[in-house]
């Protein structure tokens, strides 16, 4: 697969490291009430779609960036790459 | 002279020069441009191997990569290589080239007798035959089956070759040489698109070289010829051939093998193959169209070819595969085998055609039986004769078959594409969703007339180079005539009683199809797997579809609705070698060599891999009998004087900004806010489901710069998670990470004289005393005279203890440096076992400890997780199941009686409890000998652990039968108020 990361352009997925659900960036709020909760299920459910899924890949053999990669799982259609912390910031993550 | 009794005149061959070589220590003689298969054909050789199954005699079957039967082993000692096909062996001066699966000669081969006993190997007999008695299995059936089956042998000794990888870029990777790729390859080029011409062959042209077709009125192969000579010289034209397109992957990337050397007698030192990945924004697949035979009784003799690999022997190589040949087709395109090989002057003795037509040409010489077929054969070694439908026998040594062609669409299923039937052709061609870029061009398309396959690729590329914006020249397509290509679709002849055969190669006949049928085992997917259709190594490519026709005949639907198989990758075998490349032997996982490793390697050090770090694990002395009395030695001598351990392998991070103090505090469990500058703290990491992660010490060497280090196994995974949460957790934070571990040479200098053996070092006025650089402090300072270095007051000896880095460029000076200070203080270097031994009498945690299974709690690292700030793992380590009372702790233990050593991996029994499962109260984890003490001592998990020191447990290992009683204790045995390390 070929992954065309923002800043470096088309990178073979051999030089990335998976991660899995995007998701896995909203971490819950630990002052929450149901704290214990919302961590069990940000640590342990995750969705399974059969199409488009966002996902982490780290370009560990590159520039060290996380990125938030939309990936069709049915026939690895890449429709979208963005920098995971520019979409961390989005999602309100300013911390 | 010569013993080529086929050759004739033509072909694309050097007659100038003679080529030796020998089949079976037989002497023979061939040309530049033949193949083995060609020149075994001249030299009159027919029979070249034995059947899988039932050893019966085979022949040359096809010209190409689809052959099925001329398996050979060629080369010999480490070279040897079985299974090759000699369709495609091209030939050299020297090769040597033997049959395989026989046992006896060739000609003789004992084995043979597994024919009479075929009614009882018919498809499915492993699942029925041998299932009984099942003690049988193993001892009598298997090793029969293994010997008797398979085809041919490896060397058994390592290959001398080099194999390389590489990678490749173009705008247009063109796959397959022949009209269609060469058109498509012609009119990318002109428009000034990179582009990548592959084929397998080692002449390009594909099918132009074996017929006698012209283009824009030259022969087809000088038009070819002409093309890649244009294409040749171009700058942005990479002509590949050799070379196999294997594999279509995702997004353009292709995998293919170049065979570089395989046609010269020695590789000379070059790599033998080089196995590509190509990325290719679009790909034309113009990979042709490969012909089937028709099933008949005993259709699987030497000399019963298909009838285009007759015309190629025939055009391209100057061969003719028989003296007197007879042709059975259902096809048009079995009728230009014929005019081919009468124009040639080759004996036609008869044209035979299932189809009751007008003859679509006439062949001089040949008797013509319109809808007739072949219904049996003659001649042991070797075809004689094949008996007609009307009983009419006639004589031949050669039959050519035609079934019709069946597109090459196998690059088109490697991302689940599914092809689709095409009632005009009689055959698959390309559908459903392809590759990612990919078009299909000429044969491969079902577009089987040559003047059609040239306009198509053609067409092709004009639409590719438009769809990437290049400016196309208009080009026109080559032209040439749109031969005759009408078919039938007649897959077997029905009148024929003995067994006729499908999958020569796998020896599957179309009495087994029937019964796969009968059986139940219908659909596709179960009559492969029952029958092993298709499962050898030419993947079935002449004889999948129509074993596929006979099962639709069976049940009565259409080819389509009965259903195809789709193919992975490889296209053809790829060789291990060729996928290893160069990691082989210890190049696989090359070994991390410690800054210091030159100077141990000169000291007697024995090294111990772990993970990829080849580390000092002891350094044995003169009269030293066993690791023991060398690693107990390190140990005291530290203890009493001063040692000195290469802890490089330990992680390092170097973490910036004016936010780093926080982002340690999201990370880190305990607090690091307020660690003032030149200060060290130990951190505990937790995993974001409670369970501990990793530990280490963390240094600040200014306000927004601190140090971070990490155990040596979890470097990588630890920076990898920090730039996670940097990244996606706490993206508004101003931090910046760094991996560091290869950049620092670091050194442990332990013991009471480590102060001493420093002060001599480093460089003034840097003041080492106690109140000026207590336990704990850090700083960048330096030594030998202005060498940079950091120093670091920590401890996992338990000792008054630093740890010294200097740039990695000056580690291995520095061993030599510390140990020439350290002379009078009697300096000792010690490896990893002493490392361990050291701290588990300290009682730190490590790798066993640290499991992936254990809590801060667990540990007794429960005061670490800090109550007043939120980190990772902070939540879910409060679940009350990781909290319950009875919890594990980690304590201490040594043996009551202390001769005795203690294991790990025992469990830990209250006395008079049995021991089992259910009365489990914790394991070892740790283990050591301790040379400071005189006895064994331990670390383990034991429920309720910090409230029971001082009870006598039992220590069982029902694994090795032994079970010892040791006392609870501390986990710290060595100075536990820690007085020293203070010191």
């Amino acid at each position: 697969m070929i992954i065309n990361h923002p800043l470096l352009g088309p990178r073979d997925a051999a030089e990335f490291v998976y991660l899995g659900d995007a998701s896995l960036m909203d971490r819950p709020d630990p002052e929450a009430e149901n704290a214990a909760e919302q961590f069990y299920e940000y640590g342990y459910l995750r969705d399974n779609p059969a199409g488009a899924h966002q996902e982490l890949w780290y370009h560990e053999q590159g520039d060290r960036s996380w990125l938030v990669v939309t990936r069709d799982t049915l026939t690895h259609e890449i429709t979208g790459v963005k920098l995971a912390r520019d979409e961390a910031k989005k999602r309100g993550r300013n911390k | 002279m010569s013993q080529q009794t086929h050759r004739i005149s033509g072909g694309l061959i050097d007659r100038s020069s003679t080529l030796e070589f020998t089949f079976n220590g037989k002497k023979m003689q061939g040309h530049p441009g033949d193949t083995l298969a060609s020149a075994l054909l001249a030299n009159g050789q027919r029979l070249v191997g034995r059947g899988f199954k039932y050893h019966r005699p085979r022949g040359i079957f096809t010209a190409g990569s689809e052959e099925p039967n001329a398996l050979v082993q060629l080369r010999s000692g480490a070279h040897q290589e079985p299974n090759t096909r000699a369709t495609v062996t091209e030939l050299f001066d020297g090769l040597t080239a033997t049959s395989q699966n026989h046992r006896g000669s060739l000609e003789f081969d004992f084995m043979a007798v597994t024919d009479l006993l075929s009614p009882f190997l018919s498809a499915g007999f492993y699942y029925k035959t041998f299932m009984w008695p099942k003690a049988f299995w193993e001892k009598i059936y298997e090793p029969i089956i293994r010997s008797s089956a398979g085809l041919g042998s490896l060397s058994m000794q390592e290959d001398p070759d080099i194999y390389d990888k590489g990678f490749l870029h173009c705008d247009l990777l063109v796959i397959g040489s022949g009209p269609a790729g060469l058109a498509a390859a012609l009119s990318a080029a002109r428009s000034g698109a990179q582009v990548i011409l592959a084929d397998e062959d080692y002449h390009a042209g594909g099918r132009l070289n074996a017929e006698t077709y012209e283009i824009d009125g030259i022969s087809g192969s000088d038009w070819a010829a002409q093309t890649l000579a244009e294409l040749s010289a171009m700058d942005n034209v990479r002509v590949m051939v050799r070379t196999t397109v294997y594999g279509a992957y995702d997004h353009g990337v292709f995998g293919a093998l170049e065979r570089c050397t395989d046609h010269l007698a020695s590789s000379d030192g070059k790599p033998r193959q080089v196995l590509w990945r190509i990325y290719s924004k679009r790909s034309l697949l113009s990979a042709g169209a490969t012909e089937r035979p028709i099933a008949f009784g005993n259709n699987d003799r030497p000399g019963i070819m298909l009838a285009g690999a007759v015309r190629t022997y025939v055009n391209r190589y100057g061969v003719s595969p028989g003296k007197q040949v007879a042709i059975f087709t259902n096809n048009d395109d079995g009728w230009r085998t014929a005019t081919d090989l009468a124009a040639k002057g080759v004996d036609i003795s008869a044209v035979i055609d299932a189809r009751d037509i007008e003859p679509p040409a006439s062949v001089p010489g040949a008797a013509v039986y319109m809808g007739s077929s072949v219904v049996d054969t003659e001649g042991r070694k070797g075809l004689r004769a094949i008996t007609l439908a009307s009983g009419e026998r006639l004589e031949a040594d050669c039959l050519a078959v035609s079934g019709g062609w069946n597109p090459n669409v196998h690059l088109t299923c490697h991302q689940r594409g599914k092809p689709q039937w095409r009632n005009e052709i009689n055959a698959f061609v390309p559908g459903g969703t392809l590759p990612a870029g990919m078009r299909v061009a000429g044969a491969a398309n079902g577009a089987l007339s040559l003047g059609a396959a040239l306009r198509d690729g053609t067409d092709c590329a004009t639409s590719i180079m438009a769809d990437l914006g290049f400016k196309s020249k208009a080009s026109k397509a080559p032209t040439a005539s749109d031969e005759a290509h009408a078919s039938s679709a007649y897959w077997h002849v029905p009148e024929s009683r003995p067994r006729a055969w499908l999958d020569m190669q796998n020896d599957v006949t179309v009495k087994d199809i029937k019964q796969s049928y009968k059986e139940g085992f219908r659909s596709v997917e179960h009559l492969k797997r029952y029958t092993t259709l298709g499962m050898a190594t030419d993947q079935g490519k002449t004889s999948n579809i129509p074993a596929l026709a006979i099962m639709a005949e069976c049940t009565g639907k259409t080819i389509p609705e009965t259903g195809t198989t789709i193919f992975r990758p490889p296209y053809t075998p790829i060789p291990m070698g060729a996928l290893a490349g160069r990691a082989r032997g210890k190049d696989f996982r090359p070994y991390r060599l410690t800054p210091s490793h030159k100077w141990a390697e000169n000291n007697g050090t024995t090294f111990v891999e772990t993970g990829n770090w080849l580390r000092a694990q002891w350094f044995a002395r003169p009269g030293e009998k066993g690791w023991r009395d060398s690693v107990d030695r390190e140990v005291e001598m530290t203890r009493a004087s001063v040692g000195i351990c290469d802890v490089t392998t330990l992680g390092k991070i170097d973490i910036q900004g004016k936010d780093a103090a926080e982002f340690l505090n999201h990370v880190y469990t305990n607090a690091f806010l307020k660690l003032p500058v030149g200060k060290v703290r130990y951190g505990l990491m937790l995993r974001e489901d409670g369970i501990a992660y990793d530990d280490g010490t963390t240094a600040r060497l200014g306000e927004n710069h601190f140090v971070m280090t990490t155990t040596t196994a979890n470097a990588v995974l630890v920076f990898r998670r920090l730039e996670f949460a940097r990244q996606c957790l706490w993206p508004g934070l101003d931090v910046h990470l760094i991996s560091t571990t290869d950049g620092w040479a670091q050194f442990a200098v332990a013991g009471p004289n480590s102060r001493n053996l420093l002060s001599k070092v480093i460089d003034a006025p840097f003041d080492l005393s106690n109140d000026a650089f207590p336990f704990m402090a850090c700083s960048e300072l330096t030594i030998c005279g202005g060498t940079p270095a950091r120093l670091f007051r920590i401890s996992f000896s338990g000792e008054m203890a630093y740890e010294i880095a200097v740039p990695a460029r000056f580690g291995n000076a520095m061993m030599g440096v510390l140990m020439e200070a350290g002379k009078e203080y009697d300096a000792v270097p010690y490896g990893t076992e002493a490392l361990g031994v050291m701290r588990i009498e300290k009682g730190h945690a490590a790798g066993n400890e640290l499991n992936g299974q254990t809590t801060a709690l667990n540990l007794g690292l429960g005061g670490f997780v800090s109550k007043k700030k939120d980190c990772i793992g902070k939540t879910l380590s409060q679940r009350p199941e990781l909290n319950r009372d009875d919890a594990i702790r980690l304590v201490g233990f040594k043996p009551v009686d202390q001769s005795q050593p203690l294991l790990a991996g025992s469990h830990f029994i209250t006395k008079g409890d049995t021991a089992n499962m259910a009365n489990d109260q914790g394991w070892m984890t740790s283990v050591a000998y301790s040379p400071t003490f005189g006895h064994s001592i331990g670390l383990g998990f034991i429920k309720r652990g910090h409230e029971r020191k001082g009870e006598i447990i039992r220590v069982v290992n029902p694994a090795r039968n032994i079970e010892v009683e040791a006392e609870i204790v501390s986990p710290h045995f060595y100075d536990p108020e820690g007085g020293l390390q203070r010191g």
